[in-house]
């Protein structure tokens, strides 16, 4: 008995534990099914004339298994431990935050089979059919029970600004999963958007936008909030601006979305006052990234020896990349020669392999050490080597998709002096191939990269407790 | 009043909420306690560890 009441009075690591394991599990399946489509791309005789293995069934496996398996396996892991140490207390609920768990991988898994199949809504990022969506807002709600029960059970009273971004993240997620996915289903594998024409597209992409700016920008500002302050053993630079960050940052995300529909068929000033905001947004994002950086202000010397530091830090300079990259790709005329070429694709990679992955890849090995009770992970060097392997595949990446993309643009708007265009789309496709095996060699750094984490992990996980020494480079807070 | 004056009024509120949060977040009054707020990630490592030993010692068993 004395027991159970000693327990209450203790943090629950073991849903924390399943979600950060699971996050390098799914990481290296998505970004591996990632791999192999950019190798199709390249090679299109990859596909096999096999129907389950098509770019277009696998393109939306990748990206919800790096969104919705990697990603918010994230950020269940991080939001789950960091609302438990600002707040004190336990988590609400061991029943319900077990449930979350099961509940999601039977999702992704769920995910991993229809797609394949064939089986889509084909809204972007949002194509698993109605069954698995009701699943989702059945897991989502329940999440949202025990993180927010949690902070209510907080044993201090401030609540600190890593959980009002996670906050925010699950109340809008929430609120974009249900409206974006409202459907009439026909059948169990079958529904129709209860939208239609310019309103369906716009509420898409109000819903993709935000996906981009809760999800994967605030949910993982929280992240940052917590584990750059903390693995730098110093407070955040401006608690003030910290304040400031989050109210403009959810104030101003949700209008950005009609970017995605510049000259559609979406009214004008729709699109313009999509622009505007994009625009606006670039100041909320770099106060966030300054505080985040500025924290090292004074420990510059850390990033030298710590490599975990250093993905948490050049995971900010991506960020400040992109959320600069982004609200130019914005405007009007910028987006004219961007959209629909690989310069998207690349702006897409900078934020999710630079900013999503390099902060949940520092979280996590700040993570695992802490939750099996080591001071530090495996072997630091390893840290050393998936950091240099990740940074070089990204850069790889995204370089060859803005020369590809810019040169894409360039080429489909060319025209002759009589008005005919110079370039058929077939000849840019041909420019683009070299590009596209420069792209596929990146993707090998990063996931040769995330199967070293993997063996750090698995060494970690598995030594002996306190075996792992503490050596100079470990950061005691 | 029609939709457009309504937004117009609503977008305003916000607009003036956002500075009153602002000035709200920098004032003299809120230092010390945001200062705190900053430094409180560092006050839990007794209850971490104490998790962290007693299912150790639970797994021993």
């Amino acid at each position: 008995m004395s027991q159970t009441v000693a327990s209450q009075t203790e943090y629950n690591y073991k849903v924390v534990r399943q979600f950060a394991i699971m996050t390098v599990i799914w990481g290296i399946v998505g970004m591996g099914v990632g791999v192999f489509i950019a190798a199709q791309l390249a090679w299109p005789a990859l596909n096999f004339d096999i129907p389950w293995l098509t770019y277009s069934r696998l393109r939306p496996l990748h990206t919800n298994a790096v969104i919705f398996a990697f990603g918010t396996s994230a950020l269940f892991a991080t939001s789950y431990y960091v609302v438990q140490r600002t707040c004190q207390t336990r988590l609400f609920s061991d029943k319900l935050a077990s449930f979350t768990f099961w509940g999601w991988q039977a999702i992704i898994v769920a995910a991993a089979i229809t797609l394949p199949l064939g089986i889509t809504s084909s809204k972007e990022y949002a194509e698993l059919e109605w069954p698995i969506d009701i699943a989702i807002a059945v897991v989502w709600v329940t999440y949202a029970v025990v993180f927010f029960g949690t902070l209510i059970n907080r044993k201090v009273s401030h609540i600190y600004v890593a959980n009002w971004f996670y906050a925010g993240f699950i109340i809008t997620v929430a609120v974009l999963h249900i409206v974006n996915s409202m459907a009439v289903p026909v059948s169990l594998t079958k529904s129709y958007s209860i939208y239609a024409g310019a309103v369906d597209a716009m509420v898409q992409w109000w819903y993709g936008h935000n996906a981009v700016g809760f999800l994967l920008t605030a949910g993982f500002l929280g992240m940052m909030y917590y584990f750059v302050p903390k693995q730098a053993g110093r407070p955040v630079y401006s608690y003030r601006l910290s304040v400031v960050h989050f109210w403009a940052l959810v104030s101003l995300y949700i209008w950005a979305g009609p970017h995605h529909l510049h000259y559609t068929a979406l009214p004008d000033w729709t699109q313009s006052l999509g622009m505007v905001m994009s625009v606006i947004l670039f100041v909320p994002s770099w106060g966030g990234m300054i505080n985040g950086i500025m924290t090292l202000s004074g420990a510059w010397h850390k990033l030298r020896t710590d490599p975990v530091l250093r993905f948490l830090v050049v995971s900010l300079s991506f960020y400040g990349m992109s959320t600069f990259e982004g609200p130019m790709m914005a405007i009007k005329s910028v987006n004219a020669l961007s959209h629909y070429t690989d310069w998207t694709v690349g702006h897409v990679h900078s934020g999710a392999l630079g900013w999503v992955a390099m902060i949940s890849i520092g979280a996590i090995y700040h993570l695992i050490p802490a939750l099996f009770g080591h001071a530090n992970m495996y072997s630091v060097k390893l840290v050393n080597t998936h950091f240099w392997l990740h940074t070089v595949g990204v850069v790889l990446y995204i370089v060859a998709m803005w020369i590809s993309g810019v040169m894409q643009g360039l080429m489909w708007r060319a025209v002759n002096s009589d008005g005919t265009l110079m370039y058929s789309f077939v000849q840019s496709l041909e420019a683009s191939y070299p590009f596209y095996v420069m792209r596929f060699l990146g993707g090998v750094f990063i996931v040769v990269g995330m199967l070293v984490m993997a063996y750090n992990v698995f060494r970690t996980v598995t030594a002996k407790s306190g075996s792992l020494a503490t050596d100079a480079n470990t950061q005691m807070a | 009043m029609d939709y457009g004056t309504y937004r117009g009024i609503l977008t305003l509120v916000i607009l003036v909420l956002f500075i009153v949060i602002v000035v709200w977040a920098y004032s003299k009054r809120t230092k010390g306690r945001f200062d705190d707020a900053a430094k409180a990630i560092f006050d839990d490592e007794i209850k971490h560890d104490n998790t962290i030993s007693k299912e150790e010692k639970e797994s021993e068993k």
